[in-house]
């Protein structure tokens, strides 16, 4: 192995799969650094999960090819098993074993030597000493989410597959959840993990954004929203609703957003843009800025043009 | 989108909101089922299978059941008399054997349930007047398949023969029938339903137990993080298969002793040989149960498909129909089933004290039957979602 390939976590080529003649992921290339965290973002149904399956080895790619961990995908699905952590959307747990039974399951499944051990210091580490006994079942949503990543990293793996691992997780669970997988990356854990929010792609190295089965761009947060030559401004004031209504569909406005009290226009052609808010800009009781492009107003926009792309 | 277009008025508390709403959910009700192949396979398969197997198969009083004949000698009168009972429909002499320990391996193997014996000097003793005895030996293991045929033996010999027999005399015959019911003499019929028990019970219990376990860890999502971790098909299914070998063991314990202790059923055979080939049968069971459940799509499936294995089982196995009594093609299907193997083997160990050497055929078709279906198992296990 090169130097360069013992730097680069994942890296693919091409990946395509269809279900039913429906193209779920197109031609999709990337590459993970080791030691990264990298967001997978985008809307239901985009290709995030199915894309995540291939790597490690639990969907076969129709076209396309690439490593994960130097390993093929398509030919070394086993040895990719072994190192890798896969934490699925869906709570995959067993809930009718306890806490410290499902542990010691996965810890003899990938034939650890201690089993026992393994599992009462991952108890310690999730902090359930004492409820290692409960049921996995009757834990609350935030204690399954971390006994999952708890399963997932107890056998040592050296890439963690994370499929929307805070869906429906309370703020603070999911905070320390990150935490968590920040700690998990300082020891030289690569993570790939996808997600719906957006203050969750800001905590990641590098974000990839998918639509439609095609990643859109991929890069830094920066990089994304720099890349994107979105212009963007908010306005705030009163009947909102009203110059919302009368914006939408003028030329060179792309999207019109409410946030909270204020109203995101954004569009890629500023001239446009401009021109088309003109009338608006001196109405008394509205007070308009020119102001960086949000996270979600990129996506969002990447999301409406990929639509008219390939839908 | 104008929200307008979409909306429809709400109309108030309906006139009949009974029978609305009720038709709502019939509504819904027939396209699940619609939806549901297999549920619409089963309204149509079962009537059709039950019918076809109880009016075509099935036999209470069966006929052309296999004999084997030991001639000490050949003579005329001992053909006509053969002629005659393969005349009566109830026998056909499928063996010829020359000696008696011969005869009674194939009795005891199941191959035969009727043994003929015509004498040395049969028909010269007949000419003397001496009554020399035809000896028909039958396994009355199954009372049904042996009693009509012993019953009606005299009378239909008879007539048979009035037209070939030198005696003026219609009335009796010039020799003796001599019938005798082997390991059943007395023709109790629990003798013959306990141990067939033991395998229907076993087959019911094992194939539930396997048939859900592949199903359950798809529909609760177990499934998916369970084939990212490095393990293997056969893996799994002998890590689900073998608890249950020891669960199916502890049930065939307790209908057995049940069996022995309440029922009086014998065991004349060797526990030994009953303990080990009943293991291969739970195993078989087991390994027909996990391939149910990896061709269901859910649980629901893979129950009915254990009911569609389970009534020809119960039906053509010669659980509740003598075996040999039924036609050609059923008794093919019959040796498909390994509950037809395991019902010759626990009946043949208990009531005829048989050997392994008997029960041969049974017990490779038996393993032939596991391997087979932990082979379609191992090869249907989807390792990947595709």
């Amino acid at each position: 192995m090169t130097h360069a390939a013992d730097e680069i976590a994942i890296d693919v080529k091409g990946l395509t799969k269809s279900f039913g003649g429906r193209e779920v992921v197109h031609d999709l290339s990337m590459q993970v650094k080791r030691g990264s965290i990298y967001g997978f973002l985008g809307p239901n149904g985009s290709g995030k999960t199915t894309t995540i399956r291939m790597l490690c080895g639990l969907l076969t790619p129709d076209s396309g090819e690439g490593t994960c961990l130097g390993f093929d995908i398509r030919h070394d699905a086993d040895l990719i098993k072994r190192r890798v952590g896969y934490m699925t959307q869906r709570f995959s747990l067993y809930q009718d074993l306890s806490v410290r039974e499902n542990l010691e399951f996965v810890a003899r499944l990938y034939g650890l030597r201690d089993p026992r051990g393994a599992a009462r210091d991952m108890v310690k580490r999730l902090g359930l000493s004492g409820r290692e006994g409960q049921l996995a079942g009757e834990l609350s949503g935030g204690w399954k989410q971390r006994l999952a990543l708890g399963a997932c990293t107890l056998p040592n793996p050296q890439l963690l597959l994370l499929d929307e691992p805070t869906a429906g997780v309370d703020p603070k669970a999911r905070r320390d959840f990150w935490n968590e997988i920040h700690a998990l990356a300082a020891e030289g854990l690569t993570v790939l993990v996808s997600t719906h929010y957006m203050d969750e792609a800001e905590r990641c190295h590098e974000i990839a954004y998918i639509a439609y089965g095609h990643l859109l761009v991929h890069g830094t947060v920066e990089q994304v929203v720099a890349q994107s030559a979105l212009t963007t401004y908010t306005v705030s004031g009163d009947h909102l609703q009203e110059v919302a209504n009368a914006l939408t569909g003028q030329p060179g406005i792309d999207m019109v957003a409410p946030f909270g009290t204020s109203l995101h226009v954004s569009g890629r052609d500023k001239a446009a843009l401009e021109s088309s808010i003109l009338p608006w800009r001196d109405k008394p009781g509205l007070h308009w800025q020119h102001a960086a492009p949000s996270l979600e107003d990129v996506f969002i926009d990447l999301m409406n043009r990929s639509k008219d792309n390939f839908q | 989108m104008s929200a307008v277009d979409t909306q429809h008025e709400y109309a108030g508390e309906p006139r009949f909101g009974f029978l609305h709403r009720t038709y709502a959910m019939l509504v819904k009700e027939f396209i699940q089922l619609r939806r549901d192949r297999v549920s619409f396979a089963m309204i149509v398969m079962i009537p059709v299978m039950q019918l076809l197997l109880f009016g075509y198969a099935i036999n209470t009083t069966p006929h052309h059941l296999p004999a084997a004949v030991l001639l000490q000698e050949d003579s005329d009168l001992g053909r006509s008399i053969l002629k005659a009972l393969e005349n009566t429909a109830y026998f056909r002499f499928t063996r010829e054997v020359h000696d008696v320990s011969e005869f009674d391996d194939l009795l005891l193997s199941g191959k035969v349930l009727f043994g003929v014996e015509i004498p040395r000097g049969f028909e010269r003793a007949v000419r003397r007047g001496d009554r020399p005895a035809l000896l028909v030996a039958a396994d009355a293991t199954d009372p049904v398949a042996a009693s009509s045929a012993l019953s009606s033996l005299g009378t239909i010999v008879q007539t048979a023969l009035a037209h070939d027999l030198y005696t003026g005399d219609p009335v009796s015959l010039p020799f003796e029938i001599r019938a005798h019911a082997r390991y059943n003499p007395a023709a109790e019929s629990r003798l013959n339903i306990v141990p067939g028990l033991v395998g229907t019970i076993l087959t019911m219990t094992m194939l539930i137990f396997t048939a859900l376990s592949v199903t359950r860890e798809i529909e609760r999502g177990t499934m998916e993080s369970l084939l990212s971790m490095p393990i293997k098909p056969v893996e799994v299914m002998l890590g689900k298969i073998l608890p249950y070998v020891m669960v199916g063991f502890l049930q065939a314990s307790i209908i057995i002793g049940i069996g022995v202790l309440l029922f009086g059923v014998p065991v004349f055979g060797s526990l030994f040989l009953l303990a080990l080939l009943s293991t291969l049968f739970i195993g078989a069971n087991l390994a027909i149960g996990y391939t149910f459940s990896t061709l269901a799509q859910n649980q629901l499936q893979a129950m009915q498909l254990s009911m569609m294995f389970f009534l020809p089982s119960i039906l053509l196995s010669g659980f509740m129909f003598p075996f040999l009594g039924m036609p050609q093609w059923a008794q093919y299907i019959g040796e498909g089933l390994p509950l037809t193997h395991y019902l010759r083997i626990v009946r043949a160990i208990m009531l005829k004290g048989s050997t392994l050497q008997n029960l041969q055929y049974d017990t490779i078709a038996l393993f032939g039957l596991m391997l087979f279906a932990m082979t379609v198992a191992v090869l249907r296990f989807r390792r990947t979602l595709d």
